[in-house]
């Protein structure tokens, strides 16, 4: 009796201490982040960090200007959000609201397949066909730029764009259907009229968590972005996003350095945006829940 | 046909084509990796080390590495995240720390997976002095998906009647023999799907294996957990980018290796999902 009462007083502990652990490594991810941070900008002044127009880490001297890297994420997020927002949303509809039932199951399962193809088989699809296929379409010298990213970021943020949506649009309760057919509407006026706006916050949850997803990608825009730390006037030149320079310069930087530490930075100002980014979603997602 | 009606259709049809845009390129992308992977794929591309600067020769010390990486993952993850779920499900109250504990996993779900790598760098491989290791690779890893875990887990907990917990306590049982007994049973195989599912994402992701563990090139297998490895999205990565002159069928081939362990993994979890449905007593 005794001895089953102690281990139990140690299973329970166990499972509270794992409560504890969850907590625990979000904010050592960012204290970690944080004190490298810090570290650089004893060495580095954070003012001409965040308003630095230049990214130049290995000339002499060096300067870590992030905005070209910043407006790099935002010209690939942006192009992104365009392509993906009204087609994920409209095959929400279709799925959800249109398609006969044996059709929506094929067609989410392949959604499903989508979602889980891993990052760097796109971004090799991007190398090989992709990539090419952009520069003869538009006439540049490489396809390793801004557009074949925002593409394959887009056909990424596709699967959380969709399944969200569809969700949103399924919650939004019969009655407000039955009452619009009840008064004459078509399926279609329904759906455009009453349920889409209803499901909206829904919606825009969704999106907001499509464009977390595009802004931490990685490996695709690591691979197929060109990575050129210039500032970017088109989304037809190459780029370089805040992802993208975390991942292909930490290896070479040495440990400890200045580049090693603005690297950290960077991905502060990364888990910054997407926290906040996180957490308008979950408000959202909380609000079409009500 | 009036004008409402017409205008349906033509909504329709229009919904239609973006999901076309959708399904289309997923079929095609599957395809064309199937297509030219399936030239180069053969007993020695699985079996043999690469060879002569990974121009020529297999990928096995890249399976072998990822299979440690999807095992060591398993080992950190799922204990912590069944307890975790455990938590919040059987004994959490509505205070604080429960509520920090659920914006946590939110908030782990949406951490960008190069910042999990640089994380992993920071703590397990230079802090904690593990190096570049199979053991700095898992954990960091198993944080990653921890979320997931989690929130299947939870689902699984949640799904269990409430019925089976009073019965167990009016008959004497203690909270913890509730849960081992008569909660935890039922709840194993959805966790263990999402669990599948979350090893599965794990084994295809490249940013955070890439100061933590990941080897350019090593032909011989680890030894012990405090050594590197070659894992597969890595070593895909860098022949697609790192290696000149490499014959095409090789990137192809491993991406066709590394879609078909995920996809198996994905059909387990599925399998796992449709068999439990089956055998469901509520």
């Amino acid at each position: 009796m005794r001895l089953t009462r102690i281990s139990e007083k140690i299973i329970e502990a166990a499972i509270r201490l794992s409560g504890l652990l969850v907590i625990a490594f979000v904010l050592l991810i960012f204290l970690f982040l944080f004190a490298n941070a810090v570290g650089f900008f004893r060495l580095y002044p954070i003012g001409r960090f965040i308003t630095g127009t230049k990214w130049l880490p290995i000339s002499e001297p060096p300067t870590f200007g992030i905005i070209p890297l910043l407006l790099g994420s935002i010209y690939v997020t942006v192009g992104a959000i365009a392509v993906s927002v009204p087609i994920g949303v409209a095959a929400a509809m279709y799925i959800g609201e249109v398609a006969p039932a044996w059709l929506r199951h094929v067609l989410k399962s392949l959604v499903e397949i989508l979602a889980a193809i891993p990052s760097v088989v796109l971004g090799f699809i991007g190398i090989v066909w992709l990539g090419p296929f952009v520069a003869s379409r538009f006439g540049l010298s490489t396809g390793m730029c801004g557009l074949t990213g925002s593409l394959l970021l887009a056909f990424m943020a596709l699967p959380t764009i969709i399944s969200i949506s569809e969700d949103a649009l399924a919650s939004v309760p019969k009655s407000f259907k039955e009452a619009a057919y009840g008064l004459g509407a078509t399926k279609w006026q329904a759906l455009w009229r009453i349920v889409l706006p209803s499901a909206s916050s829904g919606i825009i949850a969704g999106v907001m968590l499509g464009i977390g997803r595009v802004i931490g990608e990685t490996m695709v825009v690591l691979m197929v972005t060109g990575n050129s730390s210039r500032i970017p006037t088109s989304i037809l030149q190459p780029l370089k996003t805040l992802t993208a320079t975390v991942a292909g310069e930490m290896g070479e930087a040495v440990t400890g350095s200045d580049h090693y530490l603005a690297l950290f930075a960077v991905a502060l100002v990364l888990f910054i945006i997407t926290f906040v980014i996180n957490f308008l979603a979950g408000l959202s997602l909380k609000r079409s829940r009500r | 046909m009036n004008h409402a009606q017409l205008r349906q259709k033509i909504a329709f049809a229009l919904l239609g084509v973006a999901t076309l845009m959708v399904v289309v390129p997923i079929i095609l992308t599957i395809v064309y990796i199937v297509l030219h992977g399936y030239s180069a794929m053969s007993w020695e591309f699985i079996s043999q080390p690469p060879k002569n600067g990974m121009r020529d020769g297999g990928i096995f010390p890249a399976i072998v590495g990822t299979v440690y990486l999807i095992i060591g993952t398993m080992v950190f993850s799922l204990p912590l995240g069944i307890l975790s779920a455990i938590y919040l499900v059987e004994y959490a109250r509505d205070n604080t720390f429960t509520r920090l504990i659920k914006l946590s996993v939110v908030n782990l779900s949406g951490v960008p997976s190069i910042v999990y790598g640089l994380f992993g760098l920071a703590l397990f491989v230079m802090f904690m002095g593990f190096g570049t290791s199979i053991l700095a690779g898992s954990l960091t890893l198993a944080i990653m998906s921890l979320p997931v875990i989690i929130t299947a887990s939870k689902e699984a907990l949640e799904s269990v009647p409430q019925a089976y917990r009073e019965i167990s306590l009016s008959l004497g049982a203690s909270r913890w023999q509730t849960v081992r007994y008569c909660v935890l049973p039922y709840a194993i195989p959805g966790i263990l799907t999402g669990t599948v599912l979350a090893l599965s994402r794990a084994a295809g992701e490249t940013a955070p294996i890439l100061f933590t563990v990941a080897a350019f090139y090593l032909p011989r297998l680890p030894r012990s957990v405090f050594d590197q490895v070659m894992a597969l999205p890595y070593h895909l990565y860098v022949t697609a980018t790192q290696v000149p002159g490499i014959p095409q069928n090789i990137p192809f081939a491993t991406a066709l290796v590394l879609i078909s362990l995920v996809f198996l993994m994905n059909v387990i979890s599925f399998v796992l999902r449709a068999h439990y449905r089956k055998k469901r007593q509520w």
